[in-house]
């Protein structure tokens, strides 16, 4: 019995599902082969979703792909962030989640005088930064020291939730890549939900609407043609010729 | 004393509800646009709404934790809630409610997750009709859910009492007000553990467990209803291709 549902469910896992099942917490997800992944918890040895998102399986594990909450860091995250303090030896840095992460002169590419971090950083100003560590009661570190990570200057930023910058990013960077090609825009997508845009006006106008046409229709079908085919129509009739 | 007759001879209460019928109950998740989870609901005449800000850095900072989060919640009953105004702010009931509510809530979030946070509760009462702990703290738990904070379970909730001498499902307030006992109580439908439970009056042994089933089989019930409202905000975004589910997948694990 138990090997027969074992093997149905193998099956539903190779056969296209269209279908993806919204899972509420409490709601069971399996009893027994699985093994629990992110997002559900385990009671009398069946595994339960903890979170509101949706189900996926994936190699003998059951996720549940959040649809919101905040953006908790991991080491190794790239992240855009505000610096809201200054002190005499470290920045604090707003990285959009419950928790402040400070970044210590030492992490920075400067060589920065004990008292001035003021001159190379201030308040209000935008970086893009990496998690460097994350502890047991997390606390935060975030690094600038690594090839790529700056100050962002200019530009503009807009939040959108965490758990759809896997799509906004795309397979391989696919979709980014084509939102990059049609604007002409530079663009960083931070791990924590901020999206750094810089270009032309019109053309950030209409970057910031493909990316929340991505953000909206997350789960939605042929989401990459659909955003292709408004960006081709935007930048065609647009005030844009130098694209053509 | 008991000049009141709550239930004739048909046994139909003075809202033509039978004894174990709930009120007509409406859930919304998500009314509100700028707290990270909110619910609404309509439960009888009660109008409640919750909101739920967080995991969020606590403050004040002494609060703070380092083992887990803390659970916060503030009832709130509306000037202009009830029939003779009632005066703003908190006062004696609200802050007993609220802190019931907190800890029911305190039990099924996974606090340990975010240490040193804090989650932030906010239930209004727009308009109460008796039952309004039941509907807030109904109200409460899909809005963490909506919020994505992760939980065990939702926690339905509901009111059970007695009223001309029988034990009656979700009172109203003129049940409430003249009738004999009055036993809110909170579950986890799944395991059947119990969150909140108070009484007001007075039961014997069997109509209390009477009335305990009753409250069981209502907040199965109500647990449907909370997951339906869940379900219904996201449900526009249902069909993705196999294919696009692996994009999104290995893309996650970048």
């Amino acid at each position: 019995m138990k090997e027969g549902e074992r093997d149905f469910n193998r099956e539903k896992e190779n056969v296209a599902k269209p279908v993806r099942e919204i899972v509420v917490p409490g709601d069971l997800l399996d009893s027994g082969k699985l093994k629990p992944g992110d997002g559900t918890y385990v009671s009398n040895g069946k595994i339960y979703a903890s979170q509101l998102g949706i189900k996926s399986i994936k190699s003998n594990f059951v996720n549940v792909i959040p649809l919101g909450g905040p953006y908790i860091p991991s080491p190794g995250d790239t992240v855009i962030g505000k610096i809201v303090d200054i002190g005499p030896s470290n920045w604090l840095v707003d990285i959009n989640s419950p928790y402040p992460a400070p970044l210590h002169v030492t992490e920075v590419p400067w060589k920065v005088e004990f008292g001035d971090t003021a001159r190379y950083l201030n308040v209000g100003d935008t970086i893009l930064a990496k998690v460097l560590l994350v502890d047991e009661t997390k606390r935060v570190q975030v690094t600038m020291k690594e090839q790529g990570l700056r100050k962002l200057q200019g530009g503009q930023i807009i939040d959108i939730s965490h758990s759809k910058v896997p799509r906004v990013i795309g397979k391989g960077g696919s979709m980014i890549q084509m939102i990059k090609s049609y604007t002409n825009c530079r663009i960083f997508v931070g791990q924590n939900g901020r999206i750094w845009l810089d270009g032309d006006i019109e053309n950030i106008v209409y970057a910031i609407r493909a990316i929340k046409m991505i953000e909206e229709g997350a789960q939605t079908l042929r989401l990459t043609e659909r955003v292709k085919e408004y960006l081709e129509s935007m930048t065609r009739s647009g005030l844009n010729g130098k694209q053509q | 004393m008991e000049a009141m007759r709550l239930i004739d001879e048909n046994g139909l209460r003075v809202d033509g509800r039978k004894v174990d019928e709930l009120r007509p109950i409406r859930i919304e998740a998500g009314v509100l646009k700028r707290a990270d989870g909110s619910a609404y609901v309509e439960w009888g005449k009660n109008k409640v709404i919750a909101a739920v800000y967080g995991p969020r850095e606590c403050h004040p900072r002494h609060l703070q934790d380092p083992s887990k989060a803390l659970v916060q919640c503030r009832y709130n009953m509306i000037a202009f809630s009830v029939m003779e105004r009632k005066r703003p702010g908190p006062d004696r009931r609200s802050v007993e409610i609220s802190k019931i509510i907190a800890e029911a809530l305190e039990y099924v979030i996974f606090t340990e997750y975010f240490p040193r946070t804090s989650i932030d509760v906010y239930i209004e009462i727009l308009q109460a009709n008796a039952g309004t702990r039941c509907a807030g703290l109904t109200a409460a738990s899909v809005a963490l859910a909506d919020a994505g904070v992760p939980m065990k379970d939702l926690v339905p909730a509901v009111a059970v009492g007695k009223v001309d001498n029988q034990v009656v499902l979700d009172l109203s307030k003129e049940e409430d007000n003249h009738g004999q006992a009055d036993l809110p109580m909170a579950i986890i439908p799944r395991t059947g553990e119990v969150l909140l439970m108070q009484m007001d009056g007075h039961m014997t042994v069997e109509e209390f467990n009477k009335a305990i089933d009753l409250g069981y089989k209502a907040c199965e019930k109500i647990y449907q209803l909370q997951k339906d409202a869940l379900r219904r905000r996201y449900a526009v975004e249902e069909i993705e291709t196999f294919e696009e589910a692996q994009h999104t997948q290995s893309a996650m694990e970048e």
